[in-house]
């Protein structure tokens, strides 16, 4: 076999795309990049703030060594606070979350005005931030706890109950067709052939959004709906740096602790 | 006591599965359906129980015409029919008298299922049931806890919790190895029998249908093409069902041999194997 | 011979005094918390007839002002891709650097410890920081949604490496490559679909976070909208909310489709 020959049958030059791949590789890059830079030069970003950003950021942190420890005590009652709120806005999220996904599922809403109005409700509580639902009960409750734990089930509704939905339309249907040719109720079907199913995916979502929800309840007194927050904002407001160290380290470490109790338990559920 | 007339399913695509369907049972008996994949048989038997809506034709149980109930007098009629299912169709999450005594909802409201307090003699007719297909000891396990075998047995169980007038069964053992399914196929046939339950089974086995059937219907392209006993199915009966292909291996086989193909070879295999 | 006429569900908790403590326990804790939260039940039931009231005052949502609405949402969605944008990139060194199975001892612990903390605070606080260093408007935004998007999607990279078959990285070790070019054979094709899904997820969610850094000053429409509700114009709040609403809806809309398309 000639050289040539051999070339031809085992060519030297292999490319993993095609120019037309490789084309159309380079324009999802230029898109990308032209959408950052779009972006960042638009939002007229005064870059010469950088020039004393370290030493602001220095200022700061200097202020804020050594933490004031004896404000611990006085903080107590806000964290405390702020783990009711997130526990209780969990806990009426179990009692919202399952109705509105039945909705939104597929194969066990009832008809399309039904699944439009489930879809409708999971999309509206999921864009809403928490925070921004608590500026909403706040004006309704007033300034309080309560607007807090109403937030908080508000935003999780849509987090727990998209999950539970999607875990619905993948659940076993034989067991649904089964129940349903005992005769069963649609109600009986709801509670023998599909809770059951779903349940894992129930209680680890509810554990890891209570998790989450510890987070957010961290802030909602930023807005007035109670919680550790409140305590945050005068301390930022009176530059209390000292206090507000203590505030961000016990905050840190009620974070971390959900999280791990969070990650434990749900490692359980089988 | 059972009989369904006309009855013809033309799906929304425009596919027709079902088409002018006549049968009669006019005492208890244990018929089986056979007919290649596609030949309709799944669609017969959720027809009858309307999981699956009939297009045309009439399915009477007891004098009672089912494809005109309404909603809650469907769910009344599927009371009557218990259904077994290929891939068991239980909910693994629940316990086995969990699922057995599911078989009941048909019959109790929403708290009573919610609060599983069953009456007491719902409870000891599943305990019975449980004993019968011999799984009283796993009545507190999970169903994904079980073997296809064991799983099929507790179907069964649940199918029977109904006391049903009719059984409907679609593919019992086509998911479970040959030895399982003999003792599957027979454990349906005696209860049928022994409660005197009509039953109407779905089965791609002609062989094990041939050993269990008091009377097989062969199905194709959605008709019926045989109607008749066990003897009857002959070679020129199988080539209109199935369609060319030579028989007469299945034909032969059950004199000496009562085994299907794949029992012969796992026999052999176990021969070979302790003999080595 | 005759069968039980009984039958109980196996309980979760098989000690019946386990059940009761348990079960005291979770009333004790409602009882508690509800002691502690001193809710105000007079100020609380008058919050119906207050709700009846804002969202009678809601509709109609009122979009005359759309030049506002539109520039603020603009804004959002601007933060929200330069934020995603940056996030990216700095996900990746981050996030190798915190994966077990491919950096030493030390520089995981130092990988994790950044990952954790970033992680651990709020964008709200987080965004009050940087308020703080940068001033007001929308640089303190992007810069807190960076923080959460690399911290996000930097987590995901180290976890999908630490769940590669170590069988992966041995082979291209074996090769004799060096540790960029095992980034490149093993590690790259590995990580690369759950990177790019990833990161479309945190595209959709920086356009939802954008709302809220805005009630801190941190630019973006949320600032719009505290600001509607602080002046109790609620047609607008509520005009500001159907945006974001309808805003999030077509970013979900438009991220599923670019994720069934990479599929």
């Amino acid at each position: 076999m000639s050289q040539a020959d051999l070339h031809e049958k085992f060519p030297q030059i292999w490319k993993r795309f095609t120019p037309k791949e490789t084309l159309i590789r380079y324009l999802w890059y230029a898109g990308i990049v032209f959408m950052a830079v779009w972006s960042v030069s638009n939002l007229d970003i005064p870059w010469f703030y950088f020039l004393d950003a370290h030493v602001q950021a220095a200022d700061l942190f200097t202020r804020m060594i050594p933490p004031y420890w004896p404000f611990f005590i006085d903080i107590i009652p806000p964290l405390v606070e702020t783990l009711h709120i997130a526990t209780l806005g969990t806990v009426f999220t179990i009692f919202l979350a399952f109705p509105v996904a039945i909705l939104s599922a597929r194969n066990t809403t009832f008809n399309k005005t039904t699944w439009f109005l489930g879809r409708l409700i999971l999309v509206t509580s999921r864009s809403v931030n928490t925070v921004v639902w608590g500026l909403l009960f706040v004006a309704i409750f007033g300034p309080g706890p309560v607007a807090g734990i109403f937030s908080v089930a508000a935003r999780s509704i849509g987090f727990v109950g998209k999950l539970i939905a999607e875990a619905i339309e993948e659940i076993d249907v034989g067991a649904v067709e089964a129940i349903e040719a005992t005769g069963a109720s649609k109600l009986q079907i709801l509670l023998i052939g599909v809770l059951p199913q779903v349940m894992p995916v129930i209680l680890g979502t509810i554990i890891y959004r209570w998790d989450i929800n510890i987070r957010e309840s961290t802030v909602l007194g930023f807005v007035g709906a109670g919680g550790i927050g409140i305590i945050l904002y005068s301390s930022i407001n009176l530059f209390a740096w000292h206090e507000v160290s203590v505030i961000l380290v016990s905050i840190f470490g009620v974070v971390v602790l959900s999280e791990y109790l969070s990650i434990k338990a749900r490692a359980r559920i089988t | 006591m059972f009989i369904i007339e006309g009855l013809s399913k033309t799906y929304s695509g425009g596919v027709t599965a079902l088409e002018e369907i006549n049968l009669e049972m006019l005492k208890p008996q244990v018929v089986m359906i056979i007919g290649s994949s596609g030949a309709g048989k799944s669609t017969l038997i959720r027809c009858i129980n309307r999981l699956i809506e009939p297009t045309t034709g009439s399915v009477k149980l007891n004098d009672q015409e089912i494809t005109t109930l309404g909603k809650s007098g469907l769910r009344k009629a599927r009371r009557q029919m218990g259904m077994i299912f290929q891939e068991y169709n239980l909910v693994d999450r629940l316990t086995v008298m969990e699922n057995v005594l599911s078989g009941r909802l048909g019959y109790v409201s929403f708290w009573t299922a919610y609060r599983r307090k069953y009456s007491p003699e719902d409870v000891s007719a599943a305990y019975e049931l449980l004993d019968r297909v011999g799984l009283m000891d796993n009545c507190n396990s999970r169903a994904d806890a079980l073997s296809g075998g064991q799983r099929q047995r507790v179907g069964i169980a649940r199918a029977l919790m109904q006391r049903p007038k009719l059984l409907l069964v679609d593919e019992p053992t086509a998911s479970l190895d040959p030895k399982t399914s003999r003792q599957i196929m027979r454990l349906i046939v005696e209860l049928a029998e022994e409660r005197g339950t009509p039953a109407l089974i779905n089965i791609h086995d002609v062989e094990l249908a041939r050993s269990f059937a008091d009377r097989i219907i062969g199905l194709a392209g959605g008709r019926v093409a045989f109607d008749g006993t066990a003897e009857e199915v002959s070679d020129q009966v199988l080539t209109e069902i199935y369609g060319e292909e030579d028989w007469s291996a299945t034909i032969k086989r059950d004199a000496h041999d009562p085994n299907g193909d794949n029992d012969n070879l796992l026999s052999r295999i176990d021969k070979e194997s302790s003999a080595g | 011979m005759s069968y039980p006429t009984t039958w109980q569900p196996p309980r979760f908790f098989t000690n019946p005094s386990v059940r009761y403590a348990v079960i005291i326990a979770v009333l004790g804790y409602f009882l508690l918390s509800y002691l502690t939260l001193e809710v105000d039940w007079q100020r609380t039931l008058k919050g119906i007839p207050r709700a009846v009231d804002i969202f009678q005052r809601m509709f109609p949502p009122n979009f005359s002002r759309w030049e506002i609405l539109v520039r603020g949402v603009l804004e959002s969605v601007q933060m929200a891709l330069a934020a995603s944008f940056f996030g990216m990139i700095i996900a990746i060194p981050v996030g190798l650097c915190a994966a077990n199975n491919l950096v030493p001892k030390p520089v995981y612990y130092a990988g994790r410890a950044f990952l954790g903390i970033s992680r651990t605070f709020h964008e709200v606080i987080v965004a009050i920081f940087f308020v703080k260093i940068f001033g007001f408007g929308p640089l303190a935004g992007v810069l807190t949604l960076i923080v959460a998007s690399f911290s996000f999607i930097g987590k995901m990279i180290a976890e999908d490496i630490e769940n590669m078959r170590p069988g992966k990285l041995e082979a291209i070790k074996a090769t004799g490559a060096s540790f960029p070019k095992l980034l490149l054979y093993a590690v790259q094709p590995h990580i690369l679909p759950r990177y790019i899904g990833v990161s479309i997820y945190r595209l959709d969610a920086n356009i939802r976070h954008s709302t809220v850094v805005g009630i801190v000053g941190a630019g973006g429409i949320g600032q719009t909208l505290a600001a509607s509700f602080s002046r109790y114009d609620y047609g607008f709040s509520l005009a500001i909310l159907m945006t974001i609403v309808s805003l999030v809806f077509l970013g979900e809309f438009f991220s599923n489709w670019i994720r069934a398309k990479l599929r």
